[in-house]
């Protein structure tokens, strides 16, 4: 790592730190239902926006209610979204000036999972697939909702441990609808503007023909890109408007808008965080889940970039120059954009892994073995490292119980979180919770390598051609949605298969998840005593590090030693496939 | 499961999905591009480089170069819109080589296109990123070292000196932001105006 690159990489830890506390403070005000700044002009939206849809927003539910209500808003607005695409062709030349046809069934059944479960996997190009219509009030919708969906339920989670001796949760129609309307929305606008005064385009143009000076022509493909694009990163969606994503120069022209990028992605999750331990009554609760974040964060990027900033061995020899200098950024640039060369695009990859987004700047496929392993683990460990909007708060609390539990287990005493006793029930939840993804994860992977549907879509042989169907198992579980993008997903086999571990992980994750809030909630507070174990201090951190390292190394390690890891000791021995 | 449970969330579900499309999906579009069209035309619209009415390029979307009197851009991987062959630059199909690390077929385009470059500047190593496929297809910039690299080639062909055509670099290149962020780099497309400005 050079000197620049530590300097690049602290500025980003510095806004974080900046943005975590006034976006926890809000956060929590909007979710206890205090007034805001904004409240003057929303407050009668809300209003009309519950009787049109027969809301009574006094009335709370329980945790079954809460997930009926959530899952019911999650179907129609898959079939919503569904409907959108099979009609392209019916949609004007306002909305479809290029005149693009119906999505292709499985297609459109892939990205309706991929987008209702905000994990925005693409098995298209979006500029010749997707139209101006369907970018917004099919894709980006599901930006917002998904994203509004993720957060209410992690603050139904965190209600369940601050409420002592209660029954309900909150309610899902109102927590979803003043963090779209209260935080999501107006943060967007501006955030949408800030891009397009940097160069992110916001038009209904049909594409543009240049006539270049070379003497050729050159179709340059046009839409509204801002409005979706900020959101993309701020609910960690991740799907770009674009087929290449946040490497796109109409998606992130310069180094401005690639740090508007990476903090709008880490925002919402660190917010959260703030938020939890404001609501429990000690903002220490939080911090140290963000200091814990933080550790693991920077562990990844230091990894990653040392890996690319040294380059590809197999190219060594070759005449060419890979090393950093005052004129070039160096390094392993295949994939990478020039502006934001080795260090931009490490720590962008590092920082949509680590949470659910999956928008990349630089392509996954291309990394060394050992930068795109990391990537690989972040979202194996479940995407808690700040994680997505929602599910990274409660995919960390989950992990926090199972820490106490093992303390407890240690010395032998019931184990409490926050005052509350964990129990068989929180246990069991917890554990289904966890196992269920790497169970999902594993199992399809092996099937498609098995399956010749599975194995010929792989772009690149030898052991990279494990790590491609691994990641993208992975990340569709995980709904991250970055891929090794090498590999043919849009194929019927992978359409199904990858649409439907989306759905697994997702919900399969967050209904046990929400039955542990339930049980959490009815509890009563018991005092902390001399027995009790802080989850305040730095032996928590390191614990509750440890834990998550080694449930995640213990699932996946057989695995990665056969793809990544083999590759890298074949690759520095010289061995090309 | 209790039905009538379902029946109580299956309204708010269906309209609460309606009126935020209407909102988050027509509005909010519709203002950030109401305002945007106002108050940045040129970057909303593409950041469009015009001469004589007529659309030479973007200064954000790279182009392919082929003239040896032009400064080149880095190899793209972008296809035909029906991706049965490669058209570099097509920026309507933005893509990715996406090839790995250890493949063969990435050593050995990287090693060709290294061995034609070095012909035009022998006895200096390549920057990397004139051999490598970016991320996009559509990079618009190169590293300072790939343009000083080419300043033999495009001043034997212009006629010029190499302290003319370096001067020239140096003054479109654009450094880190505040010193410390981001990469220097050039863009291939001002350059290029620059070159042929100089020329008169």
């Amino acid at each position: 790592m050079t000197l620049n690159s530590v300097a690049q990489v602290l500025a980003f830890v510095i806004l974080l730190l900046v943005v975590t506390k006034p976006m926890g403070l809000y956060l929590s005000r909007v979710f206890n239902g205090e007034r805001t700044w904004l409240s003057p002009f929303f407050v009668p939206v809300e209003r009309v926006l519950y009787r049109i849809s027969g809301v009574n927003h006094e009335e709370e539910s329980s945790w079954k209610r809460y997930v009926i209500d959530m899952l019911l808003f999650s179907l129609v607005g898959m079939l919503l979204l569904y409907i959108i695409m099979r009609t392209q062709q019916w949609q004007g030349a306002f909305f479809n000036p290029q005149g693009m046809g119906a999505v292709e069934q499985r297609l459109a059944f892939n990205t309706t999972a991929s987008f209702t479960t905000n994990t925005n996997w693409q098995n298209y190009a979006g500029e010749q697939t997707m139209t101006y219509l369907t970018q917004m009030v099919g894709l980006a919708f599901h930006n917002f909702a998904s994203a509004a969906t993720g957060i209410a339920l992690a603050v139904a989670l965190v209600r369940g441990l601050s409420r002592r001796s209660a029954q309900h949760l909150g309610n899902f129609w109102v927590d979803m609808t003043r963090c779209m309307l209260y935080i999501l929305l107006p943060i967007s606008i501006v955030g949408a503007l800030v891009l397009v005064s940097q160069g992110v385009i916001q038009n209904f143009s049909p594409y543009i023909t240049a006539h270049t000076l070379n003497g050729a022509t050159q179709i340059i493909a046009q839409g509204p890109v801002a409005s979706q694009e900020f959101i993309k990163n701020f609910g960690t969606n991740g799907g770009g408007f674009f087929n290449v994503n946040s490497a796109h120069p109409y998606e992130n022209p310069n180094i401005i808008t690639e740090y508007i990028t990476i903090v709008s992605i880490f925002a919402i999750p660190a917010g959260l965080f703030y938020m939890f331990g404001k609501m429990v009554g000690n903002t220490r609760q939080g911090w140290v889940l963000w200091i814990v974040s933080i550790i693991l964060c920077l562990i990844g990027v230091v990894v990653t970039l040392t890996a690319e900033q040294g380059g590809n061995p197999m190219l060594a020899n070759l005449g060419l120059n890979q090393q950093v200098s005052a004129t070039q950024a160096g390094g392993n640039m295949e994939g990478k954009e020039v502006r934001f060369g080795i260090t931009q695009s490490s720590l962008f990859t590092v920082v949509t892994t680590d949470a659910s987004c999956g928008a990349v700047n630089s392509f996954l496929d291309s990394y060394t073995p050992i930068g795109g392993l990391v990537p690989l683990i972040n979202i194996g460990l479940g995407e808690i490292v700040f994680g997505g909007v929602g599910s990274g708060l409660y995919g960390i609390l989950v992990f926090a119980i199972l820490s106490v539990f093992i303390a407890g287990l240690m010395v032998g005493r019931t184990p409490e979180y926050l005052g509350k006793k964990i129990e068989r029930k929180e246990i069991m939840m917890a554990a289904v919770a966890i196992l269920i993804l790497p169970a999902s994860i594993l199992l399809f992977s092996a099937l498609s390598i098995v399956l010749p549907q599975g194995s010929s879509s792989i772009a690149n042989a030898g052991p990279h051609g494990l790590t491609e169907i691994l990641y993208a198992f992975t990340s569709a579980n995980g709904n991250n949605g970055s891929a090794f993008a090498g590999l043919s997903g849009n194929t019927p086999y992978y359409n199904w298969t990858l649409g439907l571990a989306m759905i697994i992980g997702r919900f399969a994750f967050l209904i046990p998840v929400l039955a542990m809030a339930g049980s959490l909630v009815k509890k009563k507070v018991v005092p902390a005593n001399l027995g009790t174990f802080p989850t305040t201090g730095p032996l928590f951190v390191t614990l509750l590090i440890g834990v998550i390292l080694i449930v995640g190394a213990l699932t996946y390690f057989p695995a990665y030693a056969l793809g990544p890891i083999v590759e890298h000791l074949l690759m520095i021995s010289g061995k090309a496939f | 499961m209790n039905m009538s449970i379902v029946n109580k969330s299956l309204r708010p579900a269906i309209m609460m999905v309606i009126l935020f499309s209407i909102i988050i999906g027509l509005i909010y579009p519709g203002i950030v591009t109401a305002i945007s069209q106002v108050i940045f035309p040129y970057q909303a619209n593409g950041s469009l480089h015009t001469v004589n009415g007529q659309v030479i390029g973007s200064d954000l979307i790279g182009q392919e170069w082929t003239s040896p009197r032009y400064f080149h851009g880095r190899p793209s991987a972008t296809l035909a819109n029906d991706g049965s062959k490669s058209q570099p630059y097509n920026a309507q199909n933005s893509a990715a080589s996406n090839l790995g690390p250890t493949n063969k077929t990435l050593i050995k385009t990287v090693k060709q296109r290294t061995e034609e470059l070095q012909k035009e500047n022998p006895g200096v190593a390549v920057p990397v990123d004139l051999v490598t496929s970016s991320g996009s297809g559509l990079d618009p910039d190169i590293t300072p070292a790939a343009a000083y690299f080419q300043i033999p080639r495009i001043a034997n062909e212009r006629g010029l000196t190499p302290d003319q055509v370096k001067k020239l670099v140096a003054d479109n290149t654009t450094g880190r932001f505040l010193w410390i962020f981001g990469e220097a780099h050039v863009n291939v497309l001002n350059l290029n105006i620059a070159l042929d400005a100089l020329k008169k």
